[in-house]
């Protein structure tokens, strides 16, 4: 199990570690700066990127030897002649997924304006998949709430099968690839994306996929916390089952797979759209584990009164064991489940509003 | 040769020092001191190499015009200064 957290926020990265069964902060980097995706390995090794603003989009390594290095952020080629009608900017707004690639020192970095990069030497240097980036349909995705660009806030790589990635798009619907980024196939069907017009509501490329989770032993197997609800997958992206049974209620950005068991994953809902708080001021888990026919609502350790947290897209995590949890919220809240969410502690901590929870993984 | 400096904000991640260089717009000036610190360019200029939207050159105490090309004139005794308005809470 996961013996060390890192929690990235609006004012810096706070790290976590177990000592005698209860989680402390035990470091904290880059104070002030606002931190919009981590990845951090069981080794030591931990990526950070940053989003200043007005410097723009950084990314930072931490290496064994305990020391920060700035890395060359991924940067977009120069726009050529024929790209002068694109809608969305050729330079990078924010580095939104850190994944690694399932191959040693490949990684893949989801972005705003929609770009995805791909590095092979452990994030020294990073390309644009340009195959994606020119596809026509690109141009039609849109700016999301909280950025005026699209994103791409999930990148699921098949560990089995590192060249078989899913991509979830905000807003842009489900894109995947079978061949490393070579070629990308835009293949959600059967969801559906109420705030569009009637004709386009079922279009695939106008669906607002929040966030994306795939169950690392059954690839085959993904989930959709999407704008205007929850849809699983049992092929790998291709077809959508509404989840109607989500309770308390269908809205909200988080969604995380057990790593094994394919019925089981979490979610963290909020009230509705136009109003992002917790359903009733009582901050609550979903969990299903049963595919989505039923959920259990988990409460034991969380606020129940006057609890306004929400959790943004990257604030969930869950270990590889499927027992440890975390979730932090933009309110600064962060809880820890050791029993795969049945009961959650919150370390001592007022953090900033927290924008990505992850595991160092093995 | 003009004088390129730099906010102190920019020190918290790097070096940003001051720095006499050759060149005769402000784009040459700031091209010849990236030169020699290559990473300061990401936090000045976009991946297309205009300013950043938040950040501001004057020369001699006035705002650059053109923060696309950057082709604003520079003298051999200007003083060009890179900053920038923090914002936010």
């Amino acid at each position: 199990m996961a013996e060390r957290l890192h929690v990235g926020t609006r004012k810096g990265l706070f790290e976590l570690a177990r000592h005698n069964g209860a989680w402390e902060i035990v470091d904290a980097h880059f104070l002030g700066d606002p931190v919009s995706a981590v990845l951090a390995s069981a080794d030591g090794t931990v990526y950070a990127a940053l989003d200043l603003g007005h410097f723009g989009a950084k990314l930072w390594r931490r290496d064994r030897d305990g020391a920060w290095r700035e890395l060359a952020a991924p940067t977009f080629p120069p726009k050529p002649d024929d790209a002068a009608d694109d809608p969305h900017p050729w330079s990078l707004g924010r580095i939104w997924a850190l994944e690694p690639g399932g191959v040693a020192g490949r990684l893949w970095a989801g972005s705003m304006p929609g770009g995805l990069f791909r590095s092979d030497d452990a994030g020294a240097t990073w390309s644009l998949n340009d195959a994606l980036w020119r596809m026509p349909e690109r141009r039609q995705w849109m700016g999301v709430a909280g950025g005026e660009q699209p994103g791409i806030s999930s990148v699921l790589i098949d560990p089995g099968n590192p060249s078989d990635i899913r991509l979830g798009v905000s807003t842009g619907g489900v894109w995947a690839s079978t061949d490393a980024g070579i070629s990308w196939r835009l293949i959600n069907r059967g969801m559906y994306n109420e705030y569009m017009p009637p004709e386009r509501r079922e279009d695939p490329i106008s669906q607002d996929v929040h966030q994306l989770a795939r169950c690392l032993a059954h690839p085959e197997v993904m989930w959709c916390q999407h704008h205007n609800g929850v849809f699983r997958s049992g092929d790998a992206g291709v077809s959508w089952q509404e989840v109607t049974a989500i309770r308390p209620s269908k809205f909200g950005f988080a969604v995380v797979a057990h790593p094994r068991d394919a019925d089981t994953a979490w979610f963290v809902p909020a009230t509705k759209d136009e109003r992002r708080i917790p359903v009733d001021g009582k901050l609550v888990v979903a969990r299903t584990r049963d595919g989505g026919k039923s959920f259990e609502v988990l409460t034991e350790g969380l606020p129940q009164r006057h609890a306004y947290d929400l959790v943004w897209r990257h604030g969930l995590a869950v270990d590889g064991s499927g027992e440890r949890l975390a979730f932090g919220s933009t309110s600064g809240g962060l809880w820890i489940s050791e029993d795969g969410g049945d009961s959650w502690t919150a370390p001592e901590a007022r953090l900033p509003p927290v924008s990505v929870v992850r595991f160092a993984e093995a | 040769m003009p004088t390129v400096s730099f906010t102190s904000a920019l020190r918290r991640f790097l070096t940003a020092s001051s720095a006499q260089v050759e060149g005769g717009t402000v784009g040459e000036a700031l091209a010849a001191v990236f030169a020699s610190q290559p990473a300061l360019r990401g936090y000045v200029l976009d991946d297309q190499g205009t300013l950043r939207r938040h950040v501001a050159v004057y020369v001699n105490g006035e705002m650059v015009s053109d923060r696309v090309r950057l082709s604003d004139p520079v003298g051999p005794h200007d003083e060009i200064y890179v900053f920038q308005a923090l914002s936010g809470g």
